[in-house]
């Protein structure tokens, strides 16, 4: 059992790990070292449930979506977590790492971010608990996602442009990493997905895993049993679908579909499916599957969305996918804003536009008529507004 | 004994090791910069591996990188360019980059090829100690490559004494946990740092690398280590030349100053 949980060196199966330089080393360390004791501890579970119940607005609801069903012909649920407090899944991750910080007695936080939702989380909750805010974001995504951008200022955050490289979120989690390096004494760095050096993937994920576990009983309700038959992430970094699996991983009849970004198309050169473009090799201290030249060099990927413009993926997901436990699905650009559009005017809800290639993929899979599946609706398309616009 | 071992056994103080980019500021320097920096006094050569996301740099090093694969460097022709340089030098040569281009490379294709062009040793920061102990120790001892791992003034003693039985050639020691060409001048803390290191009684030599940039920096850590390793402030030096060769002279002079070799 547990063959998808990370093992004691922080594998799983052949990818994770963690290759930082020794600059990173102690910090890395000391997480590592404590991560599972403080998430354990009474008063670190107390405080974290009372704020995701109370601030977070948890648990988010499990909601059939009538007409999306219809029109599939099975049965649909959405998981709203485009309702919590800052519009996605993010912050539920943000909030437990805040916590963790403080215990470990750091007083500066750093980001990285790509659509914005986890930097917005991440100034969320430092506001919250009177903390320093430095968030890294690509200059080509401060310009696509400018009401983020406002939002953390409004808290309180610093935003700093990364210029490096495609710009992109790989380019801001470099930066980060780097004022980490720097900072190694009173800074925690706050990763947004399931990637980076173990113990992130393991610790962002268990910090996400919030989301199955409510979909157990929520669909035991629902249908009376707390097992669906699909479940459906889109996959940047990972982080919702982490958390959307997380409780089923070890159930082989719950099929888990892992929705990458294809771009303009995966044979066009502009795309972040990883999965099929990828390769093993490390990025950002992980061992995974990245888009890479046969030197090594990591390939600046494309998106039209922010939040899957990576060239890796989670070391999880890597696991996942080579090991066929899940499916992986590309969706361009286009099909992505089409299902947009479609989620908006079936059920009048907005999604992401980094969700929204989840909801495409209901184009791709294979699903019967009595098929339960879940669509994890990872967060809100308010940000998306003005690129939903120029497709109106 | 390889080129390194030998070079610290037969002069153990003030050993001068630059570091630049390959493929920076042009394509084909690799040569040109390795025989003149041999001219001009150096000891050690660190040739940098261009890579696209090389997290233990900083921008300028980084920026070096950037230009020179724009500028079409790859690991076979820098190879090819090290194989023409050891035909015309015995200084020692040691490869510094990201353990994602060796795994990309073909990991053990990539050490062989390091010992058939008289590479003489290896820094790849981001590779974990278990992952070479368990995977490449028994490689690199048979190919007689060195390999340098990093400290900084974070490393617990415990582990330093670790790095110091892995490590074969000499410990590259971070001035300070600040990412290269950072910080000016040696602070207390710093000195600090240098007599704890000094007093464990260390079995390998040591370079201080981070912050050196000068004369000044260059001989405070000759005082408190075998010799000093310089960058960021090299790679800022061709940047700025019209004449490669003689702003590596100029540059080798500047740091070395008075200090006896």
């Amino acid at each position: 059992m547990q063959e998808y949980k990370v093992d004691r060196r922080g594998y799983y199966g052949e990818f994770g790990g963690a290759y930082v330089p020794e600059m990173l080393y102690p910090n890395v360390e000391e997480l590592r070292n404590r991560y599972l004791d403080i998430m354990h501890e009474t008063s670190f579970q107390k405080e974290f449930q009372d704020l995701l119940k109370d601030y977070v607005g948890r648990p988010s609801p499990l909601y059939l979506a009538k007409r999306l069903s219809k029109h599939y012909n099975t049965n649909i649920f959405l998981k709203r977590e485009d309702l919590n407090h800052t519009g996605a899944h993010k912050i539920n991750n943000t909030i437990g790492q805040i916590l963790l910080a403080k215990r470990l007695g750091k007083t500066r936080i750093i980001a990285e971010t790509g659509a914005g939702q986890h930097g917005v989380a991440t100034a969320t909750v430092c506001a919250l608990m009177g903390m320093e805010c430095i968030v890294y974001m690509g200059a080509i995504d401060i310009e696509r996602q400018a009401p983020n951008v406002s939002r953390m200022k409004m808290m309180g955050a610093t935003v700093r442009p990364a210029m490096s490289g495609s710009q992109t979120l790989k380019d801001a989690t470099n930066e980060a990493i780097r004022d980490w390096i720097n900072n190694p004494v009173d800074t925690h760095y706050i990763i947004g997905s399931v990637v980076g050096p173990h113990p992130y993937p393991d610790m962002v994920a268990r910090f996400q895993s919030v989301i199955s576990e409510e979909m157990k009983w929520q669909l035991k309700e629902h249908t009376g049993n707390e097992n669906p038959d699909i479940i459906i992430a889109c996959v940047g970094g990972g982080s919702n679908a982490a958390g959307a699996y997380y409780h089923y991983m070890d159930d082989k009849d719950v099929r888990l579909v892992a929705v990458e970004a294809a771009g303009l198309g995966v044979d066009s050169g502009e795309s972040a499916a990883t999965s099929v473009l990828g390769s093993r090799g490390i990025i950002h201290g992980s061992r995974t599957l990245l888009m890479q030249t046969k030197d090594g060099q990591i390939i600046e990927p494309y998106s039209l969305s922010a939040g899957l413009d990576y060239p890796g993926i989670g070391p999880l997901h890597a696991h996942l996918i080579e090991t066929g436990r899940a499916e992986a699905v590309s969706i361009t650009d286009k099909e992505a804003l089409d299902a947009a559009f479609f989620c908006s005017r079936q059920e009048g809800i907005i999604p992401a536009l980094e969700t929204a290639h989840a909801f495409a993929a209901m184009d791709k899979i294979k699903y019967k008529k009595d098929d339960i599946i879940v669509i994890n609706l990872s967060g809100r398309g308010d940000k998306d507004l003005a690129t939903f616009v120029k497709h109106l | 004994m390889n080129r390194i071992e030998q070079l610290f056994k037969n002069k153990g103080k003030n050993i001068l090791n630059i570091y630049f980019t390959g493929g920076y500021p042009n394509l084909n320097d690799t040569e040109t910069i390795i025989l003149e920096l041999e001219k001009a006094g150096a000891d050690l050569i660190e040739i940098g591996m261009p890579y696209s996301d090389p997290l233990a740099d900083g921008p300028t090093i980084q920026e070096s990188g950037t230009a020179a694969l724009k500028n079409g460097m790859t690991l076979d022709l820098l190879f090819q360019q090290v194989a023409v340089v050891r035909k015309q030098s015995n200084i020692p040569l040691i490869m510094m980059g990201y353990f994602n281009q060796m795994m990309q490379y073909g990991d053990m294709a990539f050490l062989e090829k390091c010992a058939e062009y008289g590479i003489d040793g290896l820094i790849l920061p981001d590779m974990p100690l278990y992952v070479y102990e368990e995977k490449y120790k028994a490689t690199f001892e048979k190919l007689n490559i060195g390999i340098s791992f990093l400290i900084t003034p974070q490393t617990s003693n415990e582990r330093i004494k670790k790095i110091d039985e892995l490590s074969k050639g000499f410990i590259y020691m971070v001035s300070s946990s600040a990412i290269t060409g950072a910080k000016k001048g040696i602070s207390e803390a710093q000195l600090d740092y240098f007599n704890r290191i000094n007093g464990l009684q260390l079995q390998n030599p040591r370079l201080i690398g981070f912050g050196i940039s000068d004369h000044e920096t260059f001989s405070t850590a000759c005082q408190y280590a075998n010799g000093a390793i310089i960058g960021s402030a090299f790679i800022r030096a061709l940047k700025a030349s019209n004449n490669i060769t003689q702003t590596i002279h100029n540059f080798i002079e500047m740091v070395k100053g008075k200090v006896t070799v």
